[in-house]
C-alpha cells in the first residue's frame, strides 16, 4: 500500500529522536571544548624537546648537532651552537643549543627530525590547540616553550617512550661499561705499572746490591 | 477566571482603544492588531529556526545548537538564543546586487513575497474573538491572498538574471500551481460542510462534544483524507521537504533566492516561513478545531495556547518529515499532484456530499470509509505501477 514505507521511516527517526533523549550512547558527537576524544597511539601534530630530570636547561637532551635543522623539508628549525660545552646524560661535555625555534606556521609535520636525531631528543607532540592571536610570534616556539620532561612524552606516548628510554638505557650503559673498562684499565695499567715499578724496584736493589754486597769468598 | 484569561487579550485590546477618540477607534484597532501579529509569529520563527536544527539534530543522532543562550552570561537555555547571532548576521550582511539584475523588481520581490503572506493572517481566528478581520468570506481571501506569492517568487527568478534562479523560480511555479488545486479542493469539502466561508463559523461549527469528544472535521472520514491531502499539499505550498524542489540547494544553490543576501534573504526566509505558520494556522482551522480543545474537560486551557500548541505540533511533524524524507524528482512531484492527490480529493468532495446527505449513524461511516479506502488503494496502484522500488541496475556502466 501506498505510504507504507513512510510510516516504516518516519518511526525510525522518531526512534532516533527519542533515543538520542534517552541514552547518552546514541549521540555521535562529542562536546568539544569541554570534553575530548582520546588520541589515537600516533597522533603527532608538532616536535618538542625532551629533557631528563627537573631542570629543562640542564636537562635537555639536544647537543645541537643540527642534523633537524638541515633535513627539515620545509626548514622550520632554527638552531645556534652554543661556544661552551655542558655534561649530558652521560656526564660527557657536550655542546648545547643557544637557540631553538621552531616556526609551526611552516612545520609539516612530517616527523623527519624526530627520525634522523641520533639523541632522541625531538619527538613529536599530540598539542592541537594552538591558535593564537599573534601569527607570526605567536606560532615561533622558543626553546623554553619546547621543552618538556620525559615523563610527559612517557605519559604520552607510552610505547614509543619505553622504546627511547631502552635506547637512552643503552647508550649510559655502553658508555659506564666503557668507563668502567676504561677505569678497569686504568686500574690495571697503574696495577702494572705499579708492579713494573715494583719489580723495577726490586730489580734495582739487587744489581745495585750485587756490587755491594762482598763476596763471601773475599775473607 | 480561566474565562478572562482566555480572552485577556481582546480585552485589553478593547481597553487600549477606549482612550484614542471615536473616530480613530477603527484605524488604532488595527495597528495594534498588525503589531501584534508582527511580534508574535516573528517570534515563533525565531523560535522554529532554533528547534528545526535542534530536532533535525536529534533525529541524526547530534545535538544541534546548544551554546548561545542570554548574551553576556552564562545561562545557554540549550541554544534557544542562537536565533539572536542569526538574526545580527543576516542583518548585518552585505546587500549584494548583481549588475545585470532588474533591480527594482529585485528589489520588490522580498517585499512582495512578505506583504500577502501577512495578510493572510488577517482572517485566521487565533483565539475565541481573536480573528482580526472576521470577514464572510475569509477562506476565499486566504487563498486569494496566498496565490500572490507565486508572482513574487518569479520576480525573484527573473529578475536575478540567474540561471539558477530561474530554474528554482518555474519550479516554484509549476510546483505551487499544482499543489494549489487539491489545496483549495481539499478545503472545499469543509465548506460543503459547514456551508460557510467565514473561518470563524468554521470553528464554531467543530465547538461542540459528543461524549467529550470534539467534533473536529478530522475526525470524520471526509475529514481525515481532507486534512491529509491539505497536508501535503501545504507542505508543498511552503516548499518543504520532500517538494522543496524550488530551492533544492543540492541542485540549484538556493533555487529562486540564490542572488539575494543580508537583509533581503532574511525577508524570502521570514516569508516563508511565516507562509508555512498561516497554512498550518489554515489547516488547524478547518481541520483541527481552531481554538477548540479537542476533549471538553481541557476546555479551561486558553483558545490561544490550543492554537499555538496545535501550530507547533504541526511544525515538529514538518521538520520530523524534513528529517526522513528525500527530496521528489520532478516527474514524480506532479505524477503524485495529478495522478494521485487530484483524484483523491475529487473523490473526497463526493464523500463530503454523501456524508451531509446521509443519516447520521454509522452506515455513513461505513460507506464513506469504504469509498474512501477503495480509492486509496486503487489510486495508490495506479501510482506506484511501473515502478522498481528494489535495487537500481545499471545497464550501460559496471
Amino acid at each position: 500500500m501506498l505510504g507504507e514505507q513512510i510510516i516504516k521511516g518516519m518511526a525510525v527517526t522518531a526512534r532516533n529522536f527519542f533515543g538520542s533523549y534517552v541514552s547518552k550512547d546514541r549521540l555521535t558527537t562529542v562536546q568539544y571544548p569541554e570534553e575530548h576524544l582520546a588520541q589515537k597511539e600516533n597522533t603527532r601534530q608538532f616536535p618538542f624537546l625532551v629533557y631528563d630530570g627537573d631542570d629543562w636547561e640542564k636537562g635537555l637532551r639536544c647537543v645541537a648537532c643540527q642534523i633537524c635543522e638541515k633535513e627539515c623539508p620545509p626548514k622550520c628549525i632554527y638552531i645556534v651552537k652554543s661556544k661552551d660545552k655542558k655534561p649530558d646524560y652521560k656526564g660527557q661535555p657536550q655542546i648545547y643549543p643557544l637557540t631553538f625555534d621552531i616556526d609551526i606556521s611552516v612545520c609539516m609535520s612530517c616527523q623527519i627530525c624526530v627520525e634522523v636525531c641520533p639523541f632522541e631528543s625531538i619527538k613529536m607532540d599530540t598539542k592541537f590547540e594552538l591558535s593564537t592571536a599573534d601569527r607570526f610570534g605567536g606560532l615561533l616556539l622558543t626553546k623554553d616553550k619546547l621543552a618538556k620532561p620525559n615523563s610527559y612524552y612517557q605519559e604520552m606516548h607510552p610505547h614509543d617512550a619505553a622504546e627511547s628510554d631502552a635506547v637512552i638505557a643503552a647508550e649510559k650503559a655502553k658508555a659506564e661499561a666503557k668507563a668502567k673498562a676504561a677505569a678497569e684499565a686504568k686500574v690495571k695499567a697503574e696495577a702494572e705499572a705499579k708492579a713494573k715499578a715494583a719489580a723495577a724496584a726490586a730489580a734495582v736493589p739487587i744489581a745495585a746490591q750485587a756490587p755491594t754486597t762482598p763476596p763471601p769468598t773475599a775473607k | 477566571m480561566f474565562d478572562k484569561l482566555d480572552q485577556i487579550f481582546v480585552t485589553a485590546l478593547h481597553w487600549l482603544v477606549s482612550y484614542v477618540p471615536e473616530m480613530l477607534r477603527p484605524v488604532v484597532s488595527a495597528m495594534i492588531c498588525i503589531a501584534f501579529v508582527m511580534s508574535v509569529f516573528p517570534g515563533v520563527f525565531a523560535l522554529t529556526t532554533v528547534l528545526e536544527r535542534k530536532i533535525l539534530g536529534r533525529i541524526q543522532n547530534r545535538y544541534g545548537p546548544n551554546r548561545v543562550g542570554i548574551p553576556f552570561t552564562k545561562i545557554r537555555l540549550c541554544g534557544f538564543g542562537q536565533f539572536i547571532p542569526d538574526g545580527i548576521k543576516s542583518l548585518t550582511k552585505e546587500d549584494i546586487v548583481p549588475r545585470a539584475a532588474d533591480k527594482v523588481v529585485h528589489f520588490l520581490a522580498p517585499v512582495v513575497m512578505l506583504i500577502p503572506v501577512l495578510l493572510a493572517y488577517a482572517v485566521l481566528p487565533f483565539g475565541k474573538n481573536m480573528t482580526i478581520t472576521d470577514y464572510d468570506s475569509g477562506l476565499l481571501f486566504f487563498f486569494a491572498v496566498g496565490g500572490a506569492v507565486e508572482v513574487s517568487v518569479f520576480m525573484a527568478g527573473w529578475s536575478s538574471r540567474n540561471k539558477y534562479s530561474l530554474l528554482g523560480a518555474m519550479r516554484a511555479i509549476a510546483q505551487m500551481v499544482s499543489y494549489e488545486i487539491p489545496l483549495i479542493l481539499s478545503a472545499v469539502t469543509v465548506v460543503m460542510v459547514v456551508g460557510s466561508l467565514n473561518l470563524s463559523e468554521i470553528v464554531r461549527h467543530q465547538n461542540h462534544y459528543t461524549f467529550g469528544v470534539a467534533h473536529w472535521h478530522v475526525f470524520t472520514p471526509w475529514g481525515l483524507v481532507g486534512f491529509v491531502l491539505f497536508f501535503i499539499a501545504s507542505l508543498a505550498e511552503s516548499n518543504r521537504t520532500p517538494f522543496d524542489l524550488p530551492e533544492a540547494e543540492s541542485e540549484i544553490i538556493a533555487g529562486y533566492f540564490t542572488e539575494y543576501s543580508g537583509f533581503k534573504f532574511a525577508l524570502f526566509f521570514l516569508g516563508e516561513y511565516l507562509g508555512m505558520f498561516a497554512i498550518i494556522g489554515l489547516g488547524i482551522t478547518l481541520f483541527l478545531g481552531g481554538w477548540t480543545s479537542p476533549v471538553s474537560f481541557l476546555t479551561w486551557i486558553p483558545s490561544y495556547v490550543w492554537f499555538l500548541s496545535k501550530l507547533m505540533a504541526i511544525v515538529f511533524v514538518f521538520i520530523w518529515i524534513r528529517g526522513t524524507l528525500p527530496r521528489l524528482r520532478m516527474d514524480q512531484l506532479m505524477n503524485f499532484a495529478w495522478k494521485f492527490m487530484l483524484p483523491l480529493a475529487l473523490i473526497n468532495i463526493l464523500v463530503a456530499g454523501i456524508w451531509h446527505y446521509m443519516a447520521a449513524d454509522w452506515q455513513r461511516w461505513l460507506v464513506c470509509s469504504a469509498i474512501i479506502f477503495g480509492a486509496y488503494a486503487i489510486l495508490g496502484r495506479g501510482l506506484m505501477q511501473n515502478q522498481n522500488f528494489g535495487k537500481r541496475i545499471y545497464r550501460y556502466a559496471e
